[in-house]
């Protein structure tokens, strides 16, 4: 166990590493950020005192090196656009993205499961055909696209809800939330939706493949026998069962929604990590960038070496094959 | 000559379909004609490469002539008439464009990127999964080692960080395509190879002294096509709809390339002011082109799969 564990964290510390290089080693080929600080009216003295401010004067390696020193002491560089630490920025947007992340999760469940359930209990009602079609479409339909509609059915159209922006936020533990006002759960819905229609897909055949299997099972059998009504059999009985293979896949899907929701954010304007990236890409923002890829790949990187680890301890085949290998 | 005729001629009172012989094919296409989605989701998706290859002659108008596109058209409701009389049956963008133009030249580009990095990672992928089943050991835990890393990661993501190093264009995005899908083609053909590598051919092949290369391109690769055919065609769908989302979010294409996805991220501006149809058409387009391939692809697994054969 301990050497599988070992084994895992060195690889992921080399796909840190990897990834830190090849981050920073392509970021740096890619346009001039000078070009976009400096006016054009600008002197080459005044050019050279803002390449030297922002360390561009030194050669890759020694810029690269300066940047490993100090990323592993959190400090990834100032923005140039914003001018403060690229780190602060993003770790000041992560609420934002987290928030609209939970909301998709929660919204998968709560609307994927009761669909699933019905889909397995009566395969053959057209209720439970017009949901599986449902469920093909949202695997199908483009994330973005869909939001577009939304804005325009909903926002556009109807007038219900708002299209852009978070909304009022409140904060709670320090943290600025937004779905503790009405305001800001309006803001909330339409993203958490939009970001939430694949999972629902996912959640939906996970749960009806889920129930069709289990409803034959002789403890179904044996509870309905003992005179139990229908709700209590699907609440308790079945409910528990389909429960674990749904919340393994989504734990493994929340990793996909924090990327995804670069989509979602970006369509409704949502003040979130994503919506950060794109535009400094868009900016040539390279120190946010970097702070921003290289703190997705670590939570992508711990994601999946829990999941791994998790893995690991519940089925040993997986630990034995890998010390083998 | 007209032996042919007067030998078929006894047996003419047959009826046709039983003259005709059960050739691999036959039986195929018989098979995945059954499902009549499928059916038409294959006619659907012939329509519409048949329009992106011939564009330039279909479309009403040209989209990128500027000679011909005219700023007082621009923003034009479905179904209005232009200064000279044409008809845009779906409206016009903010330039003016005829949508329907603009439709088919997008679709042109959309595909065409989604099925050029298709193939070229198909190529790739299935290269590196053979050579992994077949030399197996080292070489075979090294190759699958990065596909497993690279597959933690969703695409989007790995696709955003390469375009966010190598910049836009056309083929930028197909390079990043191309990584982002090697990596499943790479364990479909290894998880396939790996059950075909132990079989008696490939025994006898190795018997007769043949080279690796011959053995792996003319006897294991062919054995190994159906599920890549499969994969093939479920991965083009989705390289398709993940270069409408990268576009859509300004990383993608360059604006001199509009596909679907920068349609709509065009339409996008006018949206707010109740000027749906600039995002709406093409996402309708996007989507059956989307929708279309999945079935087709669906409709092969059920065909190629032999374990639900009847």
């Amino acid at each position: 166990m301990t050497v599988f564990i070992i084994r895992r964290l060195m690889q992921s510390v080399l796909v840190v590493f990897v990834m830190s290089f090849l981050v920073f080693g392509g970021v740096n080929l890619v346009g001039d950020p000078v070009e976009m600080m400096v006016s054009d009216e600008a002197d080459q003295e005044e050019r050279e005192r803002v390449i030297k401010s922002m360390g561009l004067d030194k050669p890759w390696y020694v810029q690269y090196g300066l940047f490993v020193t100090n990323a592993v002491q959190g400090d990834l560089g100032k923005s140039f656009v914003y001018g403060e630490q690229a780190l602060g920025i993003i770790v000041h947007r992560m609420p934002a993205t987290f928030e609209l992340a939970l909301a998709a999760l929660l919204m998968a469940v709560v609307i994927g499961i009761p669909l699933g359930v019905f889909a397995g209990l009566r395969p053959e009602a057209r209720t439970s055909k017009v949901i599986m079609t449902g469920s093909i479409l949202g695997f199908s339909l483009p994330t973005f696209w869909v939001g577009l509609m939304f804005i325009m059915i909903f926002a556009v159209m109807l007038g219900w809800l708002p299209s852009t922006g978070r909304g009022e936020t409140v904060p709670l533990m320090g943290i600025s939330v937004s779905f503790l006002t009405m305001d800001g759960l309006a803001h909330l819905l339409l993203p958490a939706v939009n970001l939430a229609l694949f999972k629902i897909s996912l959640v939906i055949r996970l749960a009806r493949a889920g129930t069709r299997e289990i409803v034959h099972q002789d403890y179904i059998k044996f509870a309905r026998a003992k005179g139990l009504t229908t709700q209590r059999v699907i609440m308790v009985h079945l409910m528990k069962n389909i429960m674990i293979p749904v919340v393994t896949v989504l734990g493994l899907e929340f990793g996909g929604l924090i990327a995804f929701s670069v989509v979602t954010e970006t369509v409704f304007a949502w003040p979130g990590m994503g919506k950060l990236i794109i535009d400094s890409i868009q900016g040539l923002d390279r120190p946010v960038i970097v702070a921003y890829l290289m703190i997705i790949v670590m939570v992508f990187v711990v994601i999946n070496l829990l999941v791994d680890v998790l893995y690991s301890i519940l089925d040993p085949r997986v630990r034995l094959q890998d010390v083998k290998g | 000559m007209n032996t042919v005729a007067e030998h078929v001629a006894p047996v003419a009172g047959l009826p046709e379909a039983e003259i005709k012989v059960e050739t691999p094919f036959r039986r195929f296409a018989a098979a995945f004609l059954d499902s009549k989605v499928a059916t038409v989701a294959l006619v659907v998706l012939g329509i519409l490469i048949f329009m992106a290859v011939f564009a330039s002659l279909i479309s009403p108008t040209n989209p990128y002539d500027l000679a011909k596109v005219s700023i007082m058209d621009s923003k034009m409701p479905p179904g209005s008439a232009s200064l000279d009389g044409m008809t845009f049956w779906l409206g016009t963008d903010g330039a003016g464009r005829d949508l329907v133009s603009a439709m088919i030249y997008g679709l042109r580009i959309s595909l065409g990127v989604g099925v050029m990095s298709g193939i070229v990672a198909m190529a790739i992928g299935a290269s590196v999964g053979l050579i992994a089943a077949y030399f197996g050991g080292r070489t075979e835990n090294f190759i699958m080692r990065i596909v497993d890393i690279q597959l933690s990661f969703p695409s989007i993501l790995v696709a955003l960080i390469l375009l966010a190093v190598l910049g836009k264009g056309v083929d930028k995005i197909i390079i990043a395509l191309i990584i982002v899908q090697w990596a499943y083609y790479a364990r479909t053909v290894r998880g396939s190879a790996l059950v075909e590598r132990n079989k008696e051919y490939i025994e006898a092949a190795t018997c007769l002294a043949i080279g690796h290369k011959r053995i792996l391109f003319r006897h294991l690769l062919p054995n190994c096509l159906p599920p890549l055919i499969v994969v093939g065609t479920i991965q083009t769908a989705h390289a398709i709809s993940l270069e409408a989302t990268l576009s859509f979010l300004g990383v993608g294409l360059p604006v001199s390339e509009p596909s679907l996805g920068l349609l709509i991220s065009n339409g996008f501006d006018y949206m707010l002011s109740g000027k749906y149809w600039i995002s709406f058409f093409p996402g309708v387009a996007l989507l059956v082109t989307i929708v279309s391939i999945n079935l087709v692809g669906d409709q092969l697994r059920d065909v190629l799969n032999p374990r639900l054969e009847r």
